[in-house]
């Protein structure tokens, strides 16, 4: 089997059961009271990681690009009260104008 | 108040199909589908990267296609993918990708108690919760299964498209970062985020786990910062009785 191969079985095989151990472990039943107050709290802690690691992340650490553009004209787009789809234009279209301008 | 009471009468596992339960609200699958669609032009624009990328880095056509249908997870998919094309030991692009996808671990979580039919049914529908996926079917702290398999369908047709593109030497469009198309999923994230923050713990959790990845971001191993975010939610405190 070549290296790609491997790769391309091994990594698959982590990333399925990365995604299904919730569903075998909780077995499809409503969390018990106390837990699922946290659980509650994973995707606003989650989405906040997402996103400064998805705007900032670098080759080796932090980097100040163009998404930094392109996202803060989504807030200004947010604060605006714009549809999603305007506020998802608005930090492509500010993105890439920042790099056009000569951002990185 | 009576939507818990609701999910509380609905959280006995179903295991057979001919139970309505099982069956998808299609309602939902196509607004999932249609959330999530932007997004998925985006992601097809990617898919296409990766696989140039695969190819460049020797995978063959078959290999990265197959990735993308069974990973399906950008980051690390162009994370092995980069290691491999830089002549990097095997054993390091697999560590890089599963770092970056630890996160799912938390995802499967959150989305479990969602799901519904027979282990493997709901095994199945677990692997369409991707980041944006995800994001887009939460509603009042639960994930909608409807939405979640919609809006995973949507990405996964586009991603692996994208991918078959990028394989066989599409690439006449150039680098999708040039359309600012990278920019869009932080903006999504951030969209979605902003839904969630209607109460104090919410707050301090999305607070807490945007500061912890911002900490480690620096010099702790790419995936890392998103995985370790999830501790935000210790910074939520309990909820009131």
């Amino acid at each position: 089997m070549s290296e790609a191969w491997i790769a391309v079985v091994v990594i698959g095989a982590a990333t399925v059961a990365l995604k299904g151990a919730g569903t075998v472990v909780l077995g499809g039943r409503t969390l018990p009271e106390r837990f699922d107050g946290v659980v509650v709290l994973l995707a606003p802690s989650l989405l906040a990681g997402l996103v400064v690691v998805q705007t900032l992340e670098g080759d080796s650490g932090i980097a100040l690009d163009a998404r930094v553009a392109g996202l803060a004209a989504a807030v200004v787009a947010l604060v605006l009260r714009a549809p999603l789809l305007v506020v998802l234009a608005a930090a492509a279209g500010v993105a890439a104008a920042a790099r056009a301008l000569g951002a990185a | 108040m009576e939507a818990k009471t609701i999910m509380a009468d609905d959280a006995v596992p179903v295991e057979s199909g001919a139970d309505g339960r099982v069956a998808l609200d299609r309602a939902e699958v196509a607004a999932g589908a249609r959330a999530v669609l932007p997004i998925a032009v985006a992601a097809t624009a990617f898919g296409v990267s990766f696989g140039i990328l695969a190819r460049e880095a020797g995978m063959g056509i078959a290999a990265p296609i197959v990735m993308s249908l069974t990973t399906f997870a950008g980051s690390a998919q162009f994370a092995s993918a980069s290691v491999l094309e830089q002549g990097g030991a095997l054993v390091a692009a697999i560590v890089a990708a599963v770092l970056l996808n630890l996160r799912y671990l938390a995802i499967g979580i959150s989305v479990a108690p969602s799901l519904r039919g027979s282990l493997a049914r709901r095994l199945a529908e677990a692997q369409l919760a991707v980041d944006e996926s995800w994001a887009v079917a939460q509603e009042a702290g639960q994930v909608v299964r409807g939405r979640v398999v919609g809006a995973g369908l949507m990405l996964m047709v586009g991603w692996c498209g994208g991918t078959a593109v990028g394989v066989v030497g599409g690439g006449a469009l150039g680098d999708p970062a040039d359309y600012g198309l990278d920019a869009m999923f932080p903006a999504l994230f951030l969209a979605l985020l902003v839904g969630l923050l209607k109460d104090a713990r919410a707050r301090r959790a999305a607070l807490g786990g945007g500061l912890i990845a911002l900490a480690l971001l620096p010099f702790a191993p790419p995936g890392v910062p998103v995985i370790a975010a999830v501790a935000g939610v210790l910074l939520g405190g309990r909820r009131p009785a």
